[in-house]
């Protein structure tokens, strides 16, 4: 591993997977951690526990700000697991000289997005540090959610499972780079930082038989499905025609020689559902507004051991591959 | 009128009915081939698309692609990286470039490690956006490190028109352009001092598409006329490859040899003079550059004409910036696998030493080299 610390170590790739193995895992090692999904399942089965610490430039963006994101990604992390977010703690670290007004402004979108999950924050810290210690606010949230349904586990896939996405993906990834970036491009896209919680509870209170799910974040769509098939060591086929993309990610990604798939997203889930409940699913996720273009995109096979394959309309094959690196543009 | 999106722009060329025509069409002339013929997409963009669309898997099996040294990221030698490295630790400097040059290891390091040790390092989608960074920084020097083969160079002495009328006092240049047909010619008729053989298994060339645009297709001349090989040059897209893949492969079968064109949508044979003009103003041919994997090439990189040596950063700060060769490790064969002469698994670093984290030679360095595409994509490929 490298001597420094690179923003590479931080890509939610396999730089990140190297430095969370070798350091973390490596020190805190137990049954819970090595799970490795997006909450611990603590309690007899019984509760969700996650964390998660934000960090954005810009704070404000199209579509969210950095406090939506900080309960929305905690949230989320909650309901993934099959829980109904509960408990959150708040902690902050501001940069001398940030401005109150924004710091009401971010706490008030907090607030909001609590309500929109029903929980609420029963715990916080505030730090202040001295200029340039910190890039004006981080934002730390945990939480704690019930267990609605129990069992639900990236290790379980298997091959009579359906993968599907709830709506085009890679708009947080792309509305971020273009803000931060100062691309100036005349675009109407907008993040699509949002809470699952609703989402999720209908379908668990209808009985599909959901076998994982997962927010697609940093890393984007080809990190959770790489992360799928080394954890239930499956193969997933992956059709690349029917991914959605909006017209603005499409450009974006041609433009700067990104892949969608490897884009991050705030508010956009994979799930694994048993083959038979696949319609029985969409048609749940499409009476959201957010998740009204939900659709299938892979099978999974034994065909390559702990691979991801994309298939094109035309017959060719090539493996999906965890990203790699910084998210840069490519040259050529 | 519902109004034009990008993807209609697209989509026609990515057309799977007629990518697989076109696949049915190359299969069935290649049957007529005499023997078995070695395609080189000289331009990692090709590249690129080749992989991304996996178009070897719809080619029969006796026509190859081999792999050019078309990436400026990739070829950049370790003593121009290191170049860069230092540049960008010097105090109150900002060091410059594009996108994906900031990952590439050179003896000290990537400039993505400068970053993590405290340099400013700082990267560009258009070379232009430097003005801004210049302006913002007026206390600052900044370092221009500028890549790229013909198609980003009148980007960069755009960069230095401006900076020149508009007397802006705090940018300067480190000036790394390279030149296509130069290290085709390389490739095709220099001896490999590694094996000491002048083989080489190129049968034809597909000419990059975004080069040919400034430089119009007239560069490409002398392949068929000198060197007995035929060009095509092709768009970026699956279609665009697979129609120059048959328009090669008609070549062979009816005895010709030519220079074609089949991206006529932007390229003509002059080029764009204005962009051609603007590069003869400012810069000159540097006697040779090294190509990492290759070796030193005459003729094939750009630098500062001496009257404009007060931009030029490799004048300014000479005192430090090294002069000594650094020799590309022993055991790679990069110069072999670019002219077709071995494949990556024949490499005995391959994957082991050389890795696409820990790149030793250009063809592991970025996503568009053979190596990292073989260790990536190995079982998939043909």
């Amino acid at each position: 591993m490298n001597k420094q610390i690179t923003l590479a170590m931080g890509n939610g790739g396999e730089e990140n997977n190297e430095l969370i193995s070798k350091i973390f895992y490596k020190a805190f090692k137990n049954d819970i951690l090595q799970k490795s999904e997006d909450a611990a399942v603590i309690h007899g089965g019984a509760l969700a526990f996650s964390t998660d610490s934000f960090t954005v430039s810009p704070l404000f963006f199209p579509g969210a700000d950095i406090g939506k994101l900080a309960v929305c990604g905690t949230c989320n992390d909650l309901a993934m697991m099959g829980a109904k977010p509960k408990y959150l703690t708040c902690s902050v670290i501001i940069e001398e000289g940030f401005s109150t007004r924004e710091l009401e402004k971010i706490v008030r979108s907090m607030k909001k997005e609590l309500e929109v999950n029903d929980a609420i924050v029963v715990s916080g810290d505030t730090k202040v540090v001295p200029r340039g210690s910190v890039d004006k606010i981080f934002i730390n949230t945990t939480g704690i959610g019930e267990i609605q349904k129990k069992g639900i586990s990236s290790n379980n896939i298997k091959t009579d499972d359906v993968i599907l996405v709830s709506r085009d993906i890679g708009r947080h990834g792309a509305t971020i780079f273009v803000a931060r970036e100062g691309i100036e491009l005349s675009t109407t896209l907008e993040s699509d930082c949002a809470s699952l919680t609703h989402q999720v509870q209908a379908l668990l209170e209808a009985g599909v038989r959901v076998t994982a799910m997962r927010d697609a974040t940093r890393g984007g769509v080809s990190a959770v499905l790489n992360e799928w098939a080394k954890q239930s060591k499956i193969c997933i086929e992956v059709e690349e025609e029917s991914i959605p993309v909006s017209q603005e990610v499409y450009g974006i990604c041609e433009m700067l020689g990104f892949e969608a798939l490897n884009l991050a997203n705030e508010g956009t889930f994979i799930l694994a559902v048993k083959k038979e409940d696949e319609q029985k699913a969409l048609d749940i996720l499409h009476g959201f507004e957010n998740s009204k273009n939900a659709v299938k995109i892979a099978n999974v096979s034994e065909q390559y051991n702990q691979k991801v394959i994309l298939l094109s309309s035309y017959g060719t094959k090539r493996f999906l591959d965890t990203p790699t690196g910084e998210l840069l543009p490519r040259i050529c | 009128m519902s109004q034009l999106q990008l993807k209609d722009l697209y989509d026609g060329f990515r057309n799977p009915e007629v990518i697989e025509g076109f696949a049915k069409l190359i299969n069935e002339e290649a049957k007529k081939l005499p023997k078995p013929i070695n395609i080189m997409e000289v331009c990692g963009g090709h590249t690129h698309s080749i992989m991304k669309f996996g178009l070897p898997q719809l080619l029969p099996d006796n026509i190859n692609f081999i792999h050019g040294p078309g990436c400026p990221v990739c070829i950049m030698p370790k003593e121009r990286i290191d170049h860069a490295y230092i540049l960008a630790e010097l105090d109150d400097t900002i060091l410059v470039t594009l996108g994906d040059m900031i990952k590439v290891p050179g003896s000290h390091g990537s400039l993505q490690d400068a970053r993590a040790k405290g340099a400013d390092v700082r990267f560009v989608y258009s070379p232009l956006d430097t003005l801004k960074i210049a302006k913002e920084n007026p206390d600052k020097k900044i370092i221009f490190f500028a890549i790229g083969f013909e198609t980003t160079t009148p980007m960069t002495t755009s960069l230095i028109d401006i900076v020149i009328k508009k007397e802006i006092k705090n940018i300067f240049f480190h000036i790394n352009h390279v030149t296509v047909p130069e290290v085709m010619v390389e490739l095709i008729d220099s001896r490999d001092e590694h094996v000491d053989s002048y083989n080489n298994r190129i049968d034809a060339f597909l000419g990059p598409s975004h080069v040919s645009v400034i430089t119009g297709s007239k560069i490409y001349e002398k392949f068929p006329k000198e060197y007995n090989r035929p060009v095509v040059v092709a768009g970026f897209e699956p279609v665009d490859i697979m129609e120059a893949i048959l328009m090669i492969v008609r070549q062979f079968n009816e005895g010709r040899c030519e220079l074609e064109v089949e991206y006529k949508r932007l390229v003509s044979y002059d080029g764009n003079k204005k962009a051609q003009a603007l590069i003869a103003k400012y810069f000159e041919k540097a006697s040779l550059f090294k190509w990492r994997g290759l070796g030193n090439v005459p003729q094939s990189g750009y630098r500062l004409k001496e009257e404009f040596s007060f931009l030029d950063a490799e004048h300014i700060y000479a005192d430090i910036l090294p002069k000594e060769e650094i020799e590309d490790h022993k055991l790679c064969i990069c110069g072999d696998i670019l002219r077709g002469m071995a494949k990556p698994n024949e490499c005995t670093i391959f994957g082991t030493a050389c890795k696409p984290q820990t790149p030793l030679g250009s063809c592991m360095v970025s996503s568009e080299g053979a190596c990292a595409a073989y260790y990536k994509y190995g079982n998939l490929l043909k």
